[in-house]
């Protein structure tokens, strides 16, 4: 019973890592107003950069460096999702098109592009099979040498790959640096009312790029996690499926805030998987179960919009672009 | 000013909102956006494929008008991509982002394959028929009213609202198809195939007719609706301003929620035309997502419905053209879906230049 316990929380971990990532790079993306749509296909793209530049390289060498396997893919994806979360950005802020219509063809686009190179990525190259890049994959899951002597609590919370903890990591960066620093309070001034943050004095246009490429480099991180630790390092079309939506719902379940992101991202990672966990179930009823995420944020949606506490709503401005003179 | 200060303060570009832009002018902006778009994916699938853009526009068209099944097919998926987009149009003329069409197609389609399952052949055709046509709509509105009733009385947020709501009805899905086949194959599988209880018929002898010809009659009163009736005038004053709409004696909330009725109403009606017409089964996937892109076809043509038989055809030609370049050249069809994206782009960027006119700093200014 306990090891199954423990195997429960370790595939929970497992499970809310890229949605964590997902979260914070929304959240931090939303906190300036700019309710991006286009995060699943961002995370799509932040997998699939990783698993081409790892490809890239792992053919280019025989003898690969492990420095070199991790940093390689780690620093496409972060570029490839940050380009995406560019054209997103160039279209809103600076051509201030709708964000809701930008954000779904960014997502149409994205995963476009995740399945696209995923399946035709081998036959590009002229080879043949599926792809899959084992040796990367293993740099990505390494895990702290002395976990698995740690017994039973080192396999549940120490036997992640590096990704794992700097997902929480920058949840905790992200809380801090926008609750408490002077960067933080601009940007929720730009979110709230971008009117009157320019009138402070606040470089709105800079703030709202570099939120949204920030927060989309950070999403990607998430499909990163996903295609190189959780599957090692191998890419089947449509695998992550629809995690970016739900890393969308955890921005309102977690209200808005990077620390509860974290503890979100568990309790959604763990109802994704809890129905394999519960003895007896017949396959409807785990598909019942699937819901229940969706479910509940739609609860505290209705909830925050009904008791209408001031610390507890979406940024004022959030969805709408800033044109200066139209004030 | 002193006279010291020699110094430029203008900037380098300088934009000001354009007051009314011919028509004219504007289509002419939007349709060389196209084509600068078209410039662009010729040049990706050039450099993905390299074969010569005669060749591969050639392969579009015959992936599009190739066979009598193909153009069937086409003109079939045009009807469903145009009958969600006329769904959602109403809302989005009003500023109530409906995400939810998914949902709501999917809640549809789940009600009438529900009563196809469960009456089967015990009631005549015709009446069978209509109870699906009934169900199915009554579905679609209830997905759609709930986002909406909370929206109007507590301003919840619609767009989070109705998206997640897509995700709740796809689990209903599963959880049905599931349910009524425990075999744990998990695929529904033609319901019926014996009877065709509960099937469209086909009209002089051609499939998916029925569909097309109502999709036609429901663009023709879509565009009535919102451009001669005095309910399509209310929707036009809240979207442009909900304190406009007040001050002159509309209620708001009423009009929320009537329009979001009409907009889940017409979603169930293409989730009926999607089983009882299309597919006579139900899947996760039988919506496929064109709730999503329904959503930048209505916005792209304008909220038009005149129009948006133009960029639904548009946006059905590129999927099913790249989808036979991709046959062609062995490549992944998500082809496609690259090519979309970036036709929308395109025209999103472009509707900056409608409104907006970029003026540059003139070199022969006198600073006085």
């Amino acid at each position: 019973m306990l090891t199954t316990i423990l195997t429960f929380i370790s595939a929970t971990i497992i499970q809310s890592i890229p949605l964590l990532y997902g979260s914070v790079g929304e959240i931090i993306t939303e906190k300036s107003g700019n309710l991006n749509l286009g995060i699943p296909g961002i995370m799509y793209v932040g997998g699939i950069s990783g698993i081409i530049g790892g490809y890239i390289y792992e053919h280019s060498t025989d003898n690969p460096n492990t420095f070199l396997l991790v940093i390689i893919p780690l620093l496409s994806s972060l570029i490839g999702s940050a380009l995406l979360a560019l054209i997103y950005s160039f279209l809103t802020i600076t051509l201030r098109a709708n964000q809701n219509v930008t954000g779904l063809a960014l997502t149409t686009f994205g995963v476009g592009i995740g399945n696209f190179f995923g399946g035709s990525l081998l036959s590009l190259f002229g080879e043949t099979g599926s792809i899959s890049l084992i040796k990367t994959g293993l740099c990505y899951k390494a895990s702290l040498p002395f976990a698995s002597k740690l017994g039973l609590f080192g396999e549940t919370f120490l036997s992640f790959g590096f990704l794992a903890y700097l997902a929480i990591i920058i949840a905790l960066i992200a809380s801090f640096v926008i609750n408490k620093t002077r960067v933080g309070l601009n940007l929720r001034a730009v979110g709230e009312n971008p009117a009157t943050a320019d009138a402070a004095g606040i470089d709105v246009i800079k703030y709202k790029y570099l939120a949204t490429c920030i927060g989309g480099a950070i999403a990607g991180l998430g499909g990163l996690y996903f295609v190189m630790d959780y599957t090692g390092g191998a890419w089947t079309n449509n695998g992550f499926g629809d995690r970016g939506w739900l890393a969308v719902a955890i921005v309102i379940f977690a209200i808005w805030k990077p620390k509860s992101a974290i503890l979100s991202s568990f309790l959604f990672g763990g109802l994704y998987i809890i129905c394999v966990y519960i003895p007896g179930l017949s396959p409807a009823a785990k598909e019942l179960i699937k819901m229940l995420p969706y479910l509940v944020t739609i609860i505290v949606l209705i909830l925050i919009s009904i008791r209408q506490k001031k610390e507890n709503q979406p940024p004022q401005s959030l969805g709408l672009s800033y044109f200066r003179e139209e004030r | 000013m002193s006279k010291g200060t020699k110094h430029n303060h203008e900037p380098l570009i300088h934009i000001t909102k354009r007051g009314n832009v011919s028509e004219g002018k504007a289509w002419g902006i939007r349709i060389l956006s196209i084509v600068f778009s078209l410039l662009v994916c010729s040049v990706v699938i050039i450099l993905l494929t390299h074969y010569n853009p005669i060749q591969v526009f050639k392969a579009m068209v015959t992936g599009n008008f190739g066979s009598l099944t193909k153009v069937r097919s086409l003109f079939q998926n045009l009807a469903m991509l145009l009958c969600i987009s006329l769904a959602v149009t109403p809302a989005f003329k009003m500023k109530f982002w409906n995400l939810g069409a998914e949902g709501q197609v999917l809640v549809g389609g789940l009600a009438s394959a529900a009563c196809m399952f469960y009456i089967k052949d015990a009631l005549p055709n015709a009446v069978l028929i209509l109870i699906m046509l009934v169900t199915s709509v009554l579905a679609g509105i209830i997905w759609g009213v709930v986002p909406a009733v909370f929206k109007a009385k507590w301003n919840a947020n619609e767009t989070l609202f109705t998206l997640m709501m897509n995700y709740v009805a796809i689990q209903l899905v599963s959880f049905c198809i599931m349910y009524w086949v425990p075999s744990g194959s998990a695929v529904m599988g033609v319901i019926n195939m014996k009877s065709q209880a509960g099937w469209l018929p086909n009209l002089f002898g051609q499939k998916y007719l029925i569909n097309i010809l109502i999709v036609a009659l429901l663009t023709v009163v879509m565009y009535v609706y919102l451009k001669y009736s005095k309910q399509g005038y209310e929707i036009t004053v809240v979207g442009e301003s909900e304190n406009t709409a007040r001050y002159i004696g509309i209620n708001v909330k009423k009009v929320i929620i009537r329009t979001m009725v009409l907009s889940g109403a017409m979603c169930g009606l293409a989730g009926f035309l999607l089983v009882s017409g299309t597919n006579h089964t139900i899947t996760k996937e039988t919506a496929g997502g064109m709730g999503f892109t329904a959503v930048m076809v209505s916005w792209l043509a304008k909220f038009n419905p005149a129009i948006m038989v133009l960029t639904s055809f548009l946006i059905v030609f590129l999927q099913k053209g790249a989808g036979e370049i991709a046959t062609y050249c062995r490549l992944n069809e998500s082809i496609a879906d690259i090519l979309t994206g970036i036709i929308i782009f395109f025209i999103i960027g472009s509707e900056f230049f409608i409104n907006y006119k970029i003026n540059f700093r003139s070199k022969h200014k006198e600073v006085k």
